[in-house]
């Protein structure tokens, strides 16, 4: 099963670009409302057309500005799961499966029941949409999909509409459905960890552009350039610059970093730093990367405690610290020292 | 004594009118729904004779059809002359009638939310059978609504009527056209009798049509 997308879209405030390749994986399109990734999952489904470019699946042309092909949505056997599930409203649940399903009588019976049985709506069969609840709606959605010919799966936000525990138990679901799916699967999310839990690999779209593509554990420890780590969730980045051969002085944290020479050699044109709240260490004393820290402020989350520090004596920007609350509790009266580890650090040229 | 023939023509005309307007109203509005240039354009040409005066649409519908037109010579090769003729009267009913069916459905057509279009679309469902189970089905309300607002328009149809039809009795005289003859007459008497019979239909189709769909939002 792949995948092969080369678009060019000119929209109102910016130009759509997407040029990437999916093969019998689950590629995530992780990026901020409105930057082009739900507009990129409907050229390929034939719902909007490109200006140009083209889209392979599975060696077919869907989509060839330059040999004039424009398949219509209905011959691309493309799965869209939409945000809203668009169950076809005045049909029963068993009737929406019937209606797309292909083959004889027996078989799209046999496809309803199968489906209906996998995703435990038995029983459900002559319920209309609106009975049901959002999380079985898209579990019908599934089914529906699942029956049809899809030998691709495009996932817009699949949970965005749902409340936090329904939507653990539906990724774990979704989870099933992909392991088990032979086809490739696109999912859109703005959701970092829906994506790193998800995703077999990771394109980080912004404005319109894919600023980095990799593999999950690759890109998020090194996503390459500002906006990509911004996305995949990094609270603290700053200014650099080289001060010396192996030294990163951190502008806005005010804190010279040491990262050594040979990093000074490959990255001579960093621009920016970041480290990722959870990756700062505590220390009694100061040494290489550990500098004397001022609380500025203490944000108890759930399970953690979020607190902003900034390097002491200075108004630097302040930085975000996670930690245990055990731990925290355990050294909140007492001098902080944060130690920066060297390879926690995301350097970036842009 | 009254005499029935208005009546008979006005529902005659009415029920033959309406059904034109109704196929043609639905398709246009889907044309209408599905075009991307032209839109704006196309939808002010179809809706034009609900904000004309009906006497211009007459006047219009006359110069169109009158045998120094080009349609009416070329119908009468085949010796069909429509100008004071029933059909005259039905066609009068349908352009007048036809942007209450046009506009109903069009709106039903688009308060259906987009995703479940494309949603079938995707699942290879074509565009035949979308428009036939999905369309139409989920627009029913609307259509029923525009159905029923369409034929008493056209029950009442006066001005286009009287200029392209004419006023004959028996013929082409339906009760509005005959309330406008009778007030002539001084006959107060029949005039009172027609408004009152056609204000009374009016008031029965748009109750029974509020009922119906009170009961089908309920049942949803």
């Amino acid at each position: 099963m792949e995948l092969v997308v080369s678009i060019r879209k000119k929209l109102r405030d910016f130009v759509l670009e997407a040029e990437f390749e999916v093969h019998d994986e689950v590629l995530a399109l992780l990026g901020a409302s409105g930057c082009g990734k739900s507009m990129t999952l409907k050229c390929i489904a034939g719902i909007e057309r490109p200006d140009e470019g083209r889209i392979l699946l599975n060696g077919r042309t869907l989509f060839d500005s330059e040999k004039g092909i424009d398949q219509s949505p209905q011959l691309r056997k493309v799965g869209y799961l939409f945000q809203n599930y668009a169950l076809f409203p005045n049909m029963t649940i068993a009737d929406n499966i019937l209606f797309v399903a292909k083959g004889t009588r027996q078989e799209k019976e046999r496809k309803m029941r199968e489906n209906l049985a996998r995703f435990g709506l038995s029983g459900l069969e002559h319920a209309y949409p609106s009975e049901l609840s959002g999380g079985q709606q898209q579990r019908a959605a599934f089914a529906r999909i699942l029956s049809s010919e899809a030998e691709l799966l495009l996932l817009d936000e699949p949970f965005s509409a749902l409340d936090s525990y329904l939507r653990w138990q539906l990724e774990l679901e979704l989870m099933e459905v992909l392991k088990s799916y032979e086809g490739t699967a696109l999912l859109v999310s703005h959701d970092r960890n829906e994506v790193y839990r998800l995703a077999n690999r990771v394109a980080v779209m912004n404005h319109g552009g894919i600023e980095a593509i990799d593999g999950k554990e690759r890109l998020f420890r090194n996503p390459g350039t500002l906006a990509a780590t911004l996305l995949t969730g990094c609270k603290n980045v700053s200014s650099a610059h080289w001060e010396g051969e192996g030294v990163l002085f951190a502008d806005e944290w005010e804190i010279p970093l040491h990262v050594g020479k040979e990093i000074f050699d490959e990255k001579s044109g960093v621009r920016y730093v970041g480290l990722r709240a959870h990756f700062l260490e505590y220390r009694e004393e100061a040494g290489e990367n550990t500098f004397p820290m001022e609380v500025v402020q203490v944000i108890e989350d759930t399970f953690s405690y979020l607190v902003m520090v900034r390097r002491k004596g200075t108004q630097a920007k302040p930085i975000r610290w996670e930690l245990d609350k055990k731990e925290w509790q355990s050294i909140c009266n007492g001098e902080i020292h944060l130690h920066f580890p060297a390879v926690h650090l995301i350097l970036l040229e842009r | 004594m009254l005499e029935w023939a208005p009546l008979v023509v006005t529902l005659k005309t009415a029920v033959a009118a309406t059904v034109f307007t109704f196929f043609l109203g639905i398709g246009l509005a889907y044309a209408v729904v599905r075009m991307h240039r032209g839109k704006g354009l196309a939808d002010a040409v179809i809706t034009l004779p609900m904000v004309l005066p009906p006497t211009v649409v007459g006047f219009f519908l006359l110069l169109a059809f009158g045998k120094r037109s080009a349609i009416g010579r070329f119908l009468l090769q085949f010796d069909v002359t429509l100008v004071f003729t029933w059909k005259a009267a039905v066609i009068a009913a349908v352009v007048v009638s036809l942007p209450l069916m046009y506009r109903t459905a069009r709106g039903a057509f688009e308060q259906l939310d987009r995703n479940i279009i494309y949603a079938a679309r995707t699942l290879g469902v074509s565009e035949w059978r979308i428009f036939w189970h999905i369309l139409l089905p989920n627009a029913r309300h609307g259509i029923l609504a525009g159905l029923v607002l369409s034929f008493t328009r056209a029950l009442g149809e006066f001005g286009a009527t009287i200029m392209f039809a004419g006023n004959i009795p028996g013929v082409t005289q339906t009760m509005s056209t005959a309330i406008y003859a009778a007030v002539q007459a001084n006959d107060y008497d029949l005039a009172f009798q027609w408004a009152l019979l056609l204000v009374l239909f009016s008031l029965v189709f748009v109750v029974a049509m509020n009922v119906w769909s009170g009961r089908l939002a309920r049942a949803n």
